[in-house]
């Protein structure tokens, strides 16, 4: 920023924050350095209404209003109580929290804005180390191209459409919601909200989403409805009732040992003329379990139960045979 | 961000900042607000033509300097700093809110004392619309892992685990100096200089079978640099062998779950990935665990491997239920 707008801003601000009436457009051209200079009065209210969108754009509450019934135009102040940061002491332990917190992102949309807060912070008079390198660092990265569209629809109170391809459906659907926000679980992000075509709540992943995200519709429009627990309604989506199934497999001698270091082992076998062991698993997911043991080929054989042994072979004869599988 | 809309910020918070701060070193300034010291001196001195209107001497903002430390001696009414933005709020929050809501990351009563605090600060708490559930795919971190891997962080000692390498299927000893604890779409990983690897790796706490604190300190060697996590966590390389699948529908899982280098729409619904692995028998294993839902489209060889793979287990199976 050019030394002389940046301090006709800072004057402009002082100024403002020190009137308790509201200063016309007139007066503050009189009073605040830098305004005089303007050539006409065209020139001078295009700058003044540049200065003014600046400061409102970086959240300086500037108050529109009239001292009396009298005065012929509009006049400006900033009131001390909307401006200014409260109190705030944060203990180093509290600051050590607020410190990983604006590290957290590594994301467009917050990175810059978590480092504007920590600013102010600090000028309040909190000490944030952020030199120091955190033992521990999470990272949430937004880096979905339908993201910052959709985070604009929440924030504004729009409905949104987008094409959303499901894993099973490759040709993809036309979806409208009325977004009540994102919601980022397990490291994927969510946009959570009513789904006009199924007149229901529904989660959509990001990641599925073809192309832009478009807001629809007039702003503040579309209200989260209260009480609604954004990530319970994301955990209830993505998790599985969890079920467990003894199985016992054969595993090659020195095989296989991803499935190893989960089972326990309860004898020696030998299969086929090959050495190895029977081993004991406890199965939450059968179904994906089967694709996980198939992989294994050869180096792990199931025992039982019979639905596992007969789901692996439909695995491997899907691989000799991709018809079988396609009229599965 | 321009430096036009950086500027102002800046500007507004440094006479708050140093006057809850007196004699403080310019350096330390700069530090504070990533600027370097020239940049602050140009600020300082715009600040000191900024004032109250009257403009005399009296009502322009004084700062004093005293060799490199500053303080101010009159503010002109700029005492505390400007409110958070929306945006600066709700990134400070849903980042605090996250942090609280995990345990086992850093310290949560910590965290909670800090978000209660901040929301006052901020005032009129609105609900975001952004929510950031950090715990994840953490079930299966075997008990004590994690205590261990904070214990050698906080007091800088190496570690000796077992660990499970999910590329080549293997369990090995490795010696390990800790880095960081750092936790990458919803899971935990350490980050270390393995001794053994002569490199900087990343650890998955679910893959750690066994751990022990040694007595020797953590020595990673200074040209061990934590990775640049921001392109994510796996990161091909050109030597790397490349193979071309076909993917059903069902099988589409493996474009979002893995990187691939290109993807091309075939008829069907079906999709062509390119993509690049580390071990041959772990790229095997995941194809021949789809079923045909995934095959090979090159290179051949690899699809030979897939199909023997696949014979040799259906005839084994046949051999055991023979038996």
């Amino acid at each position: 920023m050019a030394t002389a707008r940046a301090e006709r801003l800072v004057n402009l601000v002082l100024c403002l924050l020190s009137t308790r009436q509201y200063l016309t457009a007139e007066r503050i051209r009189g009073i605040v350095p830098g305004y005089a200079d303007a050539p006409s009065d065209e020139a001078f209210f295009r700058t003044f209404e540049r200065d003014k969108s600046e400061l409102r754009d970086l959240g300086v509450p500037l108050e529109t209003g009239r001292n009396s019934a009298f005065d012929s135009a509009d006049g400006y102040r900033i009131a001390r109580r909307d401006y200014e940061l409260g109190d705030i002491d944060l203990e180093p332990d509290e600051a050590a929290a607020v410190a990983l917190a604006v590290r957290l992102w590594d994301s467009p949309e917050f990175t810059g804005a978590a480092r504007g807060a920590l600013l102010k912070l600090r000028a309040a008079g909190v000490e944030v180390d952020g030199g120091a390198s955190p033992v521990v660092e999470p990272k949430v990265r937004t880096t979905e191209p339908s993201f910052p569209q959709l985070l604009t629809a929440v924030q504004s109170g729009r409905a949104a459409t987008f094409d959303y391809r499901r894993p099973s459906d490759a040709s993809g659907a036309r979806r409208t919601i009325e977004p009540w926000g994102v919601v980022s679980w397990r490291g994927r992000w969510y946009v959570v909200g009513y789904d006009r075509d199924r007149g229901a709540a529904r989660c959509f992943r990001l990641s599925r989403i073809v192309g832009d995200a478009t807001p629809i519709g007039p702003s503040g429009a579309v209200h989260r409805p209260d009480g609604v627990d954004l990530l319970g309604l994301v955990v209830g989506d993505a998790q599985e009732p969890p079920a467990s199934t003894p199985t016992r497999l054969w595993v090659a001698a020195g095989c296989a040992q991803g499935l190893r270091r989960k089972s326990e082992v309860i004898a020696e076998s030998t299969v086929d003329g090959v050495p190895g062991d029977v081993v004991r698993l406890d199965l939450s997911f059968p179904e994906s379990a089967a694709s996980w043991i198939a992989g294994y080929g050869p180096d792990v054989v199931v025992l039982e139960p019979d639905t596992l042994r007969k789901a692996v072979t439909e695995v491997h004869l899907g691989v000799l045979d991709p018809d079988r599988e396609a009229a599965r | 961000m321009s430096s036009a809309t950086e500027r102002l910020p800046r500007l507004l918070a440094l006479v708050p900042y140093l006057l809850s701060r007196p004699g403080v070193p310019v350096a330390d300034v700069a530090a504070d607000f990533g600027v370097t010291e020239q940049q602050l001196r140009k600020d300082l001195e715009l600040l000191w033509m900024c004032g109250l209107p009257g403009y005399g001497p009296g009502d322009l903002i004084d700062l004093s300097f005293d060799s490199d430390a500053v303080t101010v001696t009159y503010d002109a009414g700029m005492r505390r700093p400007l409110r958070l933005t929306a945006s600066e709020a709700t990134s400070l929050l849903v980042a605090l809110r996250a942090l609280a809501d995990t345990p086992g990351i850093t310290d949560t009563d910590a965290v909670q004392r800090a978000l209660a605090k901040v929301e006052d600060a901020v005032g009129q708490a609105q609900p975001t619309g952004v929510v950031v559930g950090l715990a994840g795919r953490e079930g299966a971190v075997r008990p004590g892992v994690r205590e261990t891997v904070q214990q050698a962080l906080s007091r800088g000692r190496a570690v000796w685990m077992r660990y499970y390498t999910a590329s080549r299927d293997r369990v090995g000893d490795r010696t390990v100096d800790p880095m960081r604890l750092v936790l990458v779409e919803g899971r935990s990983y350490l980050e270390g200089w393995c001794r053994s690897a002569e490199s900087v790796r990343l650890f998955r706490l679910d893959r750690i079978d066994e751990i022990d604190l040694l007595d020797e300190p953590a020595s990673a060697p200074e040209q061990a640099e934590p990775r640049d996590l921001a392109a994510g966590l796996f990161t091909p390389l050109p030597d790397q062998p490349v193979a071309v699948l076909d993917l059903e529908p069902d099988a589409r899982w493996i474009a979002e779950y893995y990187p691939v280098d290109e993807l091309a729409e075939l008829d069907d619904g079906r999709a062509r990935i390119r993509m690049r692995y580390t071990d041959r028998s772990w790229m095997v294993r995941l194809v021949v665990g789809q079923g045909g839902r995934a095959s090979v489209h090159e290179p051949q060889d690899l699809a030979d491997d897939v199909r023997r793979h696949a014979e040799a287990a259906v005839s084994r199976a046949r051999h055991a239920s023979a038996t």
